[in-house]
């Protein structure tokens, strides 16, 4: 029954070759380094079904976020899981996707052809970065409060435009309702739709292009 | 024998992938729904026994209205309820009172007690109760709503809920 459902929807699907050209790739014979791609991917999918659930509880206003994520760690059931797991990934995400940027520089995956996929890789790294910039003003604690306000004031001696940047970030020359009004949406849905797109692309050229090899060693 | 023997290792590969599988989807989706669920489930215990002051400051046989505020917690946010009673001694003795809403049972408009008629009046359509609470006029389809009262060492409590 299963195996006609299966072959039903596949006819009309064509699961077996996406299936068969997503996971059935040729690669070279590779170490665990080459794996912190896909578990940055999954560290995303995790990242985005979990704030996604958070949403249901979260107030992105002065008055209320405090209050709301109060809440979400005392009055929700497995609320503190839910978060728990949001806040790890976070960090989690931005130490995997680093160290992957580090194992393609260092390994030498970004040379021809694989320039755009560095390049896209790139742009994921500071949107990563981003999300967590962005992210860590939503609670509204003191921490947060004061970590913004020194991160964006940072972005400030920018020399010339600096000022003006501080202002764009802020909304404003100080962190107020509109800081976090507009944090909270570059980071549930300006960078989660750059970072998707470019997920997409850099995995279509991974597949297209395959994975460069284990660079060897001179005397091999 | 060969092929047996890998297929058999497929196989087993298979199980251990759905198994793993299952129990990993559980780990995470029982969580997950009972966290989409919390508010519908935990509903706040509404009833407490709120003290209307001594027995005695009630005048005998004449409704006296008394009000009083509850919180609600919803979430990360509070509301504050205001509720009005009607404080009916219909006797001296200590079992001898009466306690009802001022919520009309018709549309929950506030009634007030008229002296010069004798009637809990509802402005809003009209509808009239006598001193017992019961349905004297007007479109009300049932009598006033009656609190469960108590007294102890001289003090009225009611028993409060949500009508």
């Amino acid at each position: 029954m299963t195996a006609r459902v299966v072959s039903w929807l596949d006819e009309r699907l064509g699961l077996t070759s996406i299936y068969n050209l997503v996971f059935d790739r040729k690669v070279p014979k590779v170490n665990w380094w080459f794996t912190l791609g896909r578990a940055s991917l999954f560290l995303f999918i995790v990242q985005g079904v979990t704030g996604v659930f958070l949403s249901v509880y979260y107030v992105p206003d002065p008055s209320e976020a405090y209050g709301s994520i109060q809440y979400i760690m005392t009055g929700v059931t497995f609320g503190w899981l839910i978060r728990g797991i949001h806040h790890w990934g976070a960090s989690l995400m931005v130490i995997f996707v680093f160290i992957h940027m580090l194992r393609t520089f260092f390994m030498g995956a970004y040379k021809f052809p694989r320039e755009i996929t560095w390049l896209t890789g790139v742009i994921l790294l500071l949107a990563t970065l981003g999300m967590g910039f962005t992210g860590y003003l939503l609670p509204w604690n003191q921490r947060a409060y004061w970590a913004t306000t020194v991160g964006t004031a940072i972005a400030g001696t920018v020399p010339v435009i600096g000022d003006f940047i501080l202002r764009v970030l802020r909304g404003g020359n100080d962190l107020s309702a509109v800081t976090l009004a507009r944090f909270f949406s570059v980071h549930i849905w300006f960078l989660p739709v750059v970072i998707i797109g470019l997920i997409s692309v850099h995995m279509y050229l991974v597949i297209r292009l395959g994975i460069s090899s284990v660079p060897k060693d001179k005397e091999q | 024998m060969t092929d047996s023997h890998e297929v058999q290792r497929r196989d087993f590969v298979n199980i251990v992938l759905v198994g793993l599988g299952s129990v990993i989807g559980l780990i995470i989706g029982i969580p997950a729904i009972a966290y989409l669920l919390s508010p519908a489930v935990k509903i706040q215990d509404e009833e407490a026994w709120i003290p209307l002051g001594p027995l005695d400051s009630y005048p005998l046989d004449e409704p006296k209205l008394f009000s009083y505020t509850r919180t609600k917690i919803n979430g990360w946010e509070k509301t504050v309820n205001s509720y009005g009673v009607y404080i009916w001694r219909y006797g001296e003795g200590e079992s001898e009172v009466k306690v009802y809403s001022n919520l009309c049972t018709h549309l929950s408009c506030r009634v007030t007690w008229q002296e010069d008629t004798n009637v809990y009046f509802c402005p809003c359509h009209d509808g009239r109760f006598n001193k017992q609470g019961a349905v004297v006029a007007g479109p009300p389809p049932e009598p006033l709503h009656q609190f469960e009262t108590k007294v102890e060492e001289g003090v009225l409590s009611i028993k409060h809920m949500e009508v």
